[in-house]
């Protein structure tokens, strides 16, 4: 028996596959979520196949917003258990496990393995991916140029929580000659600022709360993971499979 | 339905536009009510209210009024409704929970207003609802500086009378509330032109205690590990109470209770073995705003106990009987309508806390959502303590925030839906 985990965020989809003992990734795919959840559901299932095992021998469950888009999951399970499970499997049973994901931030407090306690961010995209891929779009670049971009520039502040207004806030930037370098890393640090406020109502950083452990997108982002910890005055660690944490949770929770 | 335009064109209507809103409630009952499995029978009447909610109820009140009574519209629960009764008038419920009335109060209202009094607002001056077309009077309090600032635009539309609801629990404060008590009676007599006896007080202060002591009986099924009914049709009668005949209501509640009682020795549950049960907590749930209920059952919890103004708050406590004089009894009902009821405008407010524990305990609730209408700004505030001493006590507790639309159906569906697999759903 093998076991799939299927994670379709706003953005981008991640599947795995495991093995039967649940203790090694077999395989990863990451492909843009594109407009139709069915067909990247269908291509995945195809990746899947291609794989070299029958489908009636591979357990799938699907997360994700996009999970109610997988005819052929065995089960479905919200993306903060599958997040947390994934969290654990990669990071430790005790963690503040931080993900930045297309649309949704999300704080979850594993204890012993555990869900314990989450947050999510409220329905504006403040503090999300999508709020740095809109940045990075105004100023023209590709999200790794930006972020290459953020590295080399100096901090600077942009105030405007809300995507829209940022983005009006950075054409008056740009008029005023400012360099394209310390926007991004502005933005960078306007999403930080409101990822902290999220993960400080639930203790992230203080004693007794355990690690912080950054899943999504942004677990290869350096400046990311440097940026957080230094505004939650705490270690901020992740995992070269961070980005699957959802999906690697989705297959670890298939019975 | 039965053809009611004319009588909403009599009170004035925008009928067009409230035949929109005809258009749409049955779409949502049907889809939130008639979809659940092994409904008692007892819940038709209910159905039925609901089904013709600007019809029915309003009729009685239209037939009312032409016999020369008069109709008292309020919109807290800190008014007390033994007054107007007790004045020969009838008492309807205003609150509103509909977005269809929104817009309307956002031409008035700042868009950073709750949901609730941007409807109310709307419903009075887009002219599609009937009740806020029947009252002769809108008892308006001083709970939140929403509402306040509120009644003073609502005033140059509608006749308001104001009742200065004090903030805090000292003995001046009660003595204060008990002023005002007695100034609302002044008024109800005016409005009436029928005297408030001691006799005619306590007649409706035994009216309404019979109707609290229903809703209880109705809620005691809520504490078994088999539930007869669920959480969507108890928030229904809590919201129909609200506007309904006390004593057919009364009756209703009661026949469905016997019903139950049959229900409970066969050991019948509308919910599957081991559903997580949930009490909410938070602000009101005005008719139609059926969201979290639906949200939550449809992912296979139960709504166990509301901790709001549309549950436990409205009818967990009666009023003291005991009272003969006038002036015994506007202290019984001070004691109740201002010491019983534990809203987030007073400060502090920890007997909420300690309610909402004892509450989870009572009801035997696996985890808390404390619910918060968009904007409303005391409620928010005080979930830092709510989250914070329920989870000292080792408590679940999920905070959301939510409004009359259902563009973050999804969303809730998704923190809910976490929140009862965190608890082992």
């Amino acid at each position: 028996m093998f076991y799939a985990g299927i994670d379709i965020g706003s953005t981008a989809a991640k599947a795995v596959l495991m093995n039967g003992a649940k203790d090694e990734v077999l395989a990863r795919k990451l492909m843009p979520s594109g407009w139709n959840s069915r067909e990247t559901a269908e291509e995945l299932l195809q990746w899947l196949l291609s794989l070299g095992h029958e489908r009636e021998e591979i357990h799938v469950t699907a997360t994700g917003y996009g999970r109610v888009s997988v005819p052929y999951a065995d089960s479905t399970l919200t993306e903060i258990t599958c997040h947390g499970k994934g969290a654990a499997f990669l990071g430790g049973n005790d963690l503040t496990v931080i993900d930045i994901g297309g649309q949704d931030t999300k704080i979850i407090v594993l204890k012993n393995g555990r869900v314990m306690d989450f947050i999510m961010n409220d329905k504006c995209s403040a503090g999300t991916g999508k709020f740095l891929e809109v940045m990075a779009n105004r100023l023209g670049v590709t999200l790794p140029e930006f972020f290459a971009m953020a590295e080399r520039g100096k901090d600077i502040t942009i105030s405007s929580m809300c995507t829209v207004f940022a983005e009006s806030e950075i054409v008056s930037l740009m008029g005023q000659g400012t360099p394209r370098e310390d926007i991004a890393r502005g933005a960078v640090g306007s999403v930080v600022v409101k990822v902290v406020a999220l993960a400080g109502r639930k203790g992230a950083g203080t004693p007794g709360m355990g690690d912080c452990f950054l899943t999504g997108g942004f677990c290869e982002t350096p400046l990311m993971i440097h940026k957080l910890s230094g505004a939650l005055g705490a270690g901020v660690r992740t995992h070269p499979d961070a980005r699957f944490a959802g999906a690697i949770g989705a297959a670890l929770l298939g019975k | 339905m039965a053809d009611y335009r004319k009588m909403w064109e009599d009170l004035g209507m925008d009928v067009k536009t409230h035949d929109l809103l005809c258009e749409a409630l049955p779409g949502a009952v049907i889809e939130v009510y008639f979809s659940q499995e092994n409904r008692p029978v007892g819940m038709d009447y209910f159905n039925a209210v609901v089904a013709e909610i600007h019809g029915l109820r309003p009729a009685e009140l239209a037939e009312h009024k032409k016999k020369g009574g008069k109709v008292v519209g309020t919109f807290c629960i800190h008014v007390p409704d033994e007054v107007p009764i007790a004045a020969g008038a009838i008492a309807t419920g205003l609150c509103s929970g509909s977005q269809f009335w929104v817009p309307g109060g956002e031409k008035k209202l700042p868009a950073a207003t709750c949901p609730l009094i941007k409807a109310s607002l709307g419903a009075r001056f887009d002219r599609t609802c009937p009740f806020f077309r029947l009252a002769d009077i809108f008892v308006g309090e001083t709970t939140c500086d929403g509402k306040k600032k509120a009644w003073e635009i609502l005033a140059e539309d509608a006749p308001m009378y104001i009742m200065d609801i004090p903030q805090m629990k000292r003995k001046k404060d009660y003595d204060h509330w008990k002023d005002e008590i007695f100034g609302y009676i002044r008024r109800m007599e005016e409005l009436t032109g029928s005297t408030v006896t001691p006799e005619k007080l306590h007649e409706a202060i035994v009216l309404l205690n019979n109707k609290r002591k229903a809703l209880q009986r109705l809620a005691e099924f809520r504490k078994l590990e088999n539930i007869p009914i669920s959480g969507k049709d108890v928030l229904l009668i809590t919201q129909i109470a609200f506007y309904d005949d006390p004593a057919r209501l009364t009756s209703k509640i009661n026949a469905l209770c016997d019903e139950l009682d049959e229900r409970t020795r066969q050991g019948v549950s509308v919910f599957r073995k081991g559903a997580k049960r949930i009490l909410l907590t938070g602000t009101p749930l005005s008719i139609p705003n059926w969201k979290l209920h639906h949200i939550v059952e449809s992912l296979g919890g139960a709504v166990v106990c509301e901790e709001m103004c549309t549950g436990i708050r409205y009818y967990e406590e009666c009023v003291d009987e005991s009272g003969k004089t006038l002036d015994e009894m506007v202290t019984a009902l001070t004691e109740r309508y201002m010491g019983a009821i534990h809203c987030a405008c007073f400060t502090p407010n920890h007997e909420r806390i300690d309610d909402i524990k004892r509450l989870v305990r009572e009801y035997k609730a696996d985890g808390v959502i404390d619910v918060n209408l968009k904007f409303c700004g005391i409620y928010d505030t005080e979930g830092y303590f709510v989250e914070r001493e329920l989870k000292n006590a080792g408590i679940p507790v999920l905070g959301i925030e939510t409004d009359y639309t259902d563009q973050d159906a999804e969303q809730l569906k998704t923190r809910i839906g976490a929140f009862l697999e965190m608890l082992g759903n």
